[in-house]
């Protein structure tokens, strides 16, 4: 292990991740459709649902799963079967097993062995200095909390200063202050001109952290751009409210007399009303309820969650 | 070989209680052997019957299991394997290694004990003792290759290695004598059979078909572990 020649340092230029067309399927479920993007230096956010197909692309862009279809590459090299490829890529996988038995020492340093660095100590050394894990790291992973070994499997995926780093879901499962630490470091990061890709389903983790979003649905690239374009195409939609009150069928017809209401139906327990105009229309209501004497009781999104947003989103994109 | 990628598969085989499973067997064989030694039944037929049918017939084959899964089912199972693959190592060479790890475990924990256990019973009378070590030190290394091969194509390795050993080799060829010729168990016998001038050891399958048997299955479950990790997939939960 120690007379290996040093192999040649990892290329230093700007890193670069091409999606062509790339489709993934088991069987008859398709997971990724059609994919085709391309990735370049600074923080890349990849966001939507569960089962949107993120962890399935990450797999690909990892070098840990085929492509049914397309082709993938990183700085124009495949990255299927192709091990060279690890000098430049760090990978920090979803699952949160690492070795129990080892101290997070050893395994950072295991990771820096098996990379032949030069001075595998002092990249061991350097990489837990940067996720602030040295007072622990001489115990043994399996007594870490999930936010450690978290940090610890980032200090050993960036131990070699790697062109890409991949992370699958990072911030699942941390406490808020190391959430914070890690968006930090990834953001630092980039902002050096390193290739970031994360997963995540929360808009607010993405918005944080990534200067480009990916948005994933249904295995289908949705939409793409920095945060305030996709948040725009998020909230510029038609947004459905039910409203509870003491009048309903008076409301009713005091809303549908503004354009900002598409629609209102009546239900059997209360008003539905698809708003075009989102902020005209949460300007409005109170103000055409206090007008008509009715009193508003409860007002709630009905199809808030994320699913119906990003399903929104790919009808739009399609 | 990758003294890093040993390093880990050792500890993950026989760190902390783990080593038990893979002293159980040895040491009851010892035990045996010393038993049959002080009440004064060591003679040839016992040897050759206990080294045959417990020895190479049953702790070999179980010992290889475990040491052969053991060095890469778990690291699968739990996806930990991933921080060896996704290195710039050549997969072969972490297969390699892996097999290297099981193949030594099984010489320390299989054909030590057995050569150990042979000359207690019968000092080296006959070369039994320098048979049956060999015969389980080739047989040791078959089932290293085959069983880590096992491990990277199925989750459910050590099921399918059990029904391999106890079915197939136990019973299956107890009853045919032409399922006899594949098992790497009979192989081992006849290595242990044709090096030892004992006349109670005995198998109907020859050197001429043993040996080459032996290397077939072992490089080819080697160059097939090799392959499997090259194309090693993580399917994630969705």
């Amino acid at each position: 292990m120690t007379a290996q020649a040093v192999p040649t340092p990892p290329a230093t230029g700007p890193a670069t991740v091409e999606l062509r067309q790339v489709s993934r399927w088991y069987g008859n479920v398709v997971a990724v459709n059609d994919v085709t993007m391309t990735i370049g230096p600074g923080v890349t956010g990849l966001l939507g649902p569960n089962g949107a197909g993120k962890s399935t692309l990450l797999n690909m862009m990892a070098g840990f799963l085929a492509p049914s279809g397309g082709t993938l590459s990183l700085n124009g090299r495949p990255v299927w079967r192709n091990h060279d490829i690890y000098r430049l890529i760090g990978l920090v996988p979803e699952r949160e097993a690492v070795y129990g038995f080892l101290t997070g020492w050893q395994f950072v340093l295991s990771s820096a062995k098996l990379h032949r660095l030069p001075d595998p100590v002092e990249a061991a050394r350097r990489a837990l200095a940067t996720v602030e894990m040295e007072a622990a790291k001489d115990r043994r992973i399996e007594t870490y909390s999930k936010g450690m070994r978290q940090r610890v499997k980032v200090a050993a995926a960036m131990v070699h200063d790697p062109q890409v780093l991949l992370l699958d879901e990072p911030f699942n499962g941390m406490d808020p202050r190391q959430r914070l630490h890690l968006m930090d470091l990834v953001k630092a990061m980039g902002a050096a001109g390193k290739t970031i890709v994360f997963s995540s389903h929360i808009l607010e983790e993405v918005e944080r952290v990534a200067g480009h979003i990916e948005v994933m649905v249904a295995g289908r690239h949705a939409a793409s751009g920095d945060f305030r374009e996709i948040r725009r195409r998020m909230t510029d939609r038609p947004h459905l409210f039910k409203v509870r009150s003491s009048d309903d069928r008076r409301l009713a017809a005091a809303l549908i007399a503004d354009a900002s209401a598409g629609a209102v139906s009546l239900a059997g327990t209360g008003l539905e009303v698809q708003a075009v105009d989102f902020r005209r229309f949460t300007w409005l209501l109170p103000r055409v309820a206090r007008d008509a004497g009715v009193r508003v009781w409860e007002v709630s999104p009905a199809d808030e969650d994320l699913e119906s947003v990003f399903s929104y989103l790919i009808t739009r994109s399609t | 070989m990758n003294t890093t990628v040993a390093g880990i598969s050792y500890r993950a085989v026989i760190g902390r209680r783990r080593i038990w499973l893979l002293l159980l067997l040895p040491l009851v064989l010892i035990g045996l052997a010393v038993l049959l030694r002080l009440v004064g039944s060591a003679d040839e037929a016992t040897a050759g019957t206990l080294l045959s049918t417990f020895a190479i017939g049953t702790m070999l084959p179980l010992t290889g299991l475990i040491a052969g899964t053991g060095v890469i089912g778990p690291e699968i199972d739990d996806g930990t394997i991933v921080h060896l693959l996704a290195k710039p190592i050549p997969r072969p060479v972490i297969a390699l290694t892996k097999f290297l790890v099981a193949a030594s475990l099984l010489a320390v924990f299989a054909a030590l004990p057995t050569y150990v256990a042979a000359w207690l019973l019968v000092r080296n009378e006959e070369n039994i003792a320098v048979g049956f070590g060999l015969g389980a030190l080739v047989g040791g290394i078959a089932y290293a290759a085959v069983f880590l091969l096992l491990g990277t194509l199925t989750r459910h390795a050590v099921t399918i290695g059990l029904a391999y050993a106890l079915v197939w080799e136990g019973l299956v060829g107890g009853l045919v004598p032409g399922a006899r010729q594949f098992s790497v168990q009979q192989w081992a016998n006849a290595i242990a059979d044709r090096l030892s001038g004992s006349a109670f050891v005995g198998t109907d399958v020859t050197l001429g078909f043993a040996i080459p048997a032996l290397i077939i299955v072992t490089v080819g479950a080697l160059l097939w572990t090799g392959q499997r990790l090259r194309s090693f997939s993580v399917t994630g939960d969705e």
